[in-house]
């Protein structure tokens, strides 16, 4: 059958049995190999058999159907399923899947329509196209160089100074525009990532409802998640929560080992840490109750809370800063101050300070 | 009111008055001060069962008076909330001495883990099993949006923001929390097992932790019109499958992109 072509196909192009394709020159790889030259065209069954050849023809219009009811699948969901009325999670994921599967199958249909007609009906003989020299001519190189020099000779560049040194001064200062509007992704942020909510007598508050807490109300082993009173009134919450959202936890006395010169930043065992890693900056927020250990969920940083949140593991180089407390007149707990140490990650003007 | 003006003068008008000032206070007290949490209507019939029960299974860790050992914590003081939540969900008794207890098949009756609850609840007060109507999910919309909120800031640190657990360290980890009951939920909260930490009625209200445990519920049970939802782990099982099914099926449209036609 594969020497008895059916289809109007051209007969084999390639250059069959051609020598000077694999042996380089200056090498006796012709005398020791004989070049078996490229395989004999295969024939397709499609261009062998015209029934095969109708056979495909309906094939890829049968895909390109399914296209189109694809396209129509994703009319019929955008219009059927409108998530502005229904406005459940469910009804958006439901039309999420039916405008993605439509959309999705509609385009890949497309394609593999397109590649099944290119595989079985278009004509596949094989050709071979010949490298050419990627440098022009010696004439076409030395007439490009002595342009350029013409160029440069005309021009006079090189006698004339005055111009010359005119336009490198120019084209020198042409780029401190680009400095300038750099400079307005600005400002830096210089003292803002200092300063905190946090200052002397404003209240801890949870995290999200802004109901103040008694001292009595944290119990041993109890995790309170804080943010400061007021916080969502002032102008930019979700920023403010960044930098001052704090854990409040207790822990007995006898199992911290406190340092000196925090004496009086707890209350009565109530220890306030920033909530913010120093690492990269995430919520530092998996208190294990029993080893007193604060764990980062994005790259497993520890913290030791009876350590005064000192790193005991994990990528994070300095302690979570402690937020000094004490209660307010109506037992409520009240910041005494700002966070000691800028809270959350490293930047720029930080500088090394703990 | 004459008579008693008359009597003011007597000389036991002071004690009397002193007596009755003392039954006021009192009386007030009682009424005002929150009732200590105890498993409700305990007999001591139960509290003998549960002595029996906690003798003969648990006494070898927590010791024969419950005074704790080197092997388990002391059981003074924890409530009957613990001893529902960790026999109840079948951590207690421990298998084996592990980072921390699996849930397995339960051991006990409900009958014998209330038992051993009002023998606990009996030797120190402690947080007592949640009121029944605390024990089940509640279908408002609003609040469960509001568990939504409380478990986001609260609990999907650790435990997945739908509830599916994590892991913590040393072999910890944070289980999973769906298809679990809003009676184990709740106790869980209330009493810190493990590694947990405590959510007291003051930080989180009897009200809030209903409410959490109802959105766990709602995202255990939501449909899925897409069908596998990968656990709702977030982006490591949806990358996973992502990267696993996706390449694959590219490295298949190639491979059929490069064969000839037959």
């Amino acid at each position: 059958m594969k020497d008895s072509p059916t289809t109007g196909h051209a007969a084999v192009h390639s250059h069959g049995g051609g020598t000077d394709l694999a042996a380089p020159e200056g090498t006796d790889l012709e005398n020791r190999f004989a070049n078996p030259g490229l395989p004999a065209h295969r024939f397709r069954v499609t261009d062998t058999d015209p029934k095969a050849a109708r056979s495909a023809e309906r094939q890829v219009s049968t895909i390109f159907l399914l296209s189109a009811v694809g396209t129509v699948v994703f009319l019929v969901g955008y219009f059927a399923l409108p998530i502005e009325e229904d406005k459940s999670f469910e009804r958006l994921l439901l039309s999420t899947l039916v405008l993605g599967l439509g959309l999705g199958f509609a385009i890949f249909c497309i394609g593999i329509g397109l590649v099944h007609w290119a595989k079985t009906l278009m004509p596949d003989h094989e050709q071979i196209e010949l490298r050419h020299d990627i440098a022009g001519t010696e004439d076409d190189r030395r007439d490009a160089a002595n342009i350029i020099l013409d160029g440069v000779e005309e021009s006079g560049v090189m006698r004339r100074t005055v111009i010359r040194n005119s336009l490198i001064g120019a084209l020198g200062i042409l780029p401190i525009p680009a400095v300038v509007l750099f400079r307005d992704l600005g400002p830096l942020p210089g003292e803002v990532l200092r300063h905190s909510l946090w200052e002397n007598g404003v209240r801890l508050t949870r995290d999200p409802d802004g109901t103040p807490i008694r001292a009595a109300d944290v119990t041993y082993g109890s995790v309170f998640h804080v943010i400061p009173d007021g916080m969502e009134d002032s102008a930019h919450p979700i920023e403010e929560k960044a930098k001052a959202a704090v854990l409040l936890i207790r822990i007995q006395p006898e199992k911290v080992q406190a340092a000196p010169e925090r004496d009086g930043w707890d209350y009565d065992g109530i220890y306030a840490y920033s909530k913010i890693c120093t690492h990269v900056g995430c919520p530092v927020a998996l208190y294990e109750q029993q080893t007193h250990h604060l764990l980062c969920p994005c790259h497993q940083s520890t913290f030791d809370l009876t350590q005064h949140c000192k790193v005991i593991f994990g990528p994070a180089k300095r302690p979570l800063p402690q937020l000094p407390i004490t209660v307010d007149n109506e037992g409520y707990l009240v910041a005494q101050r700002d966070f000691p140490y800028p809270p959350g990650p490293s930047y720029w003007e930080r500088g090394e300070s703990e | 009111m004459k008579a008693l003006a008359a009597r003011r003068r007597h000389p036991l008008g002071g004690v009397v008055v002193m007596l009755l000032a003392l039954l006021v206070v009192g009386g007030a007290y009682s009424v005002l001060t929150p009732a200590p949490a105890s498993a409700a209507a305990a007999t001591d019939d139960d509290i003998q069962a549960g002595k029996e029960l906690f003798l003969a299974n648990c006494a070898n860790c927590h010791g024969l008076q419950a005074q704790g050992t080197d092997a388990g914590p002391t059981l003074i003081g924890v409530g009957s909330a613990s001893v529902d939540f960790q026999v109840g969900t079948g951590r207690m008794p421990l298998s084996a001495n592990q980072p921390q207890a699996h849930d397995k098949p339960v051991q006990f009756s409900d009958e014998q883990i209330a038992q051993m609850g009002a023998f606990v609840a009996s030797l120190g007060p402690g947080p007592a099993v949640p009121p029944a109507e605390f024990q089940e999910f509640t279908d408002d919309p609003e609040r469960i949006s509001k568990g939504n909120e409380l478990f986001r800031t609260n609990c999907a640190m650790c435990h997945n923001v739908v509830g599916a657990g994590g892991a913590l360290t040393r072999g910890k980890w944070a289980p999973n929390l769906q298809d679990v009951s809003a009676k184990h939920i709740y106790e869980a909260m209330l009493t810190g097992p493990q590694s947990m930490p405590v959510f007291n009625d003051a930080n989180i209200t009897p009200e809030e932790k209903q409410d959490i445990a109802s959105y766990l519920h709602f995202a255990g049970t939501e449909p899925s019109p897409g069908g596998l939802t990968l656990g709702g782990l977030g982006p490591v099982s949806e990358g996973l499958f992502a990267w696993a099914a996706g390449i694959l099926a590219l490295v298949g449209c190639a491979v059929w992109l490069g064969a000839k036609a037959s």
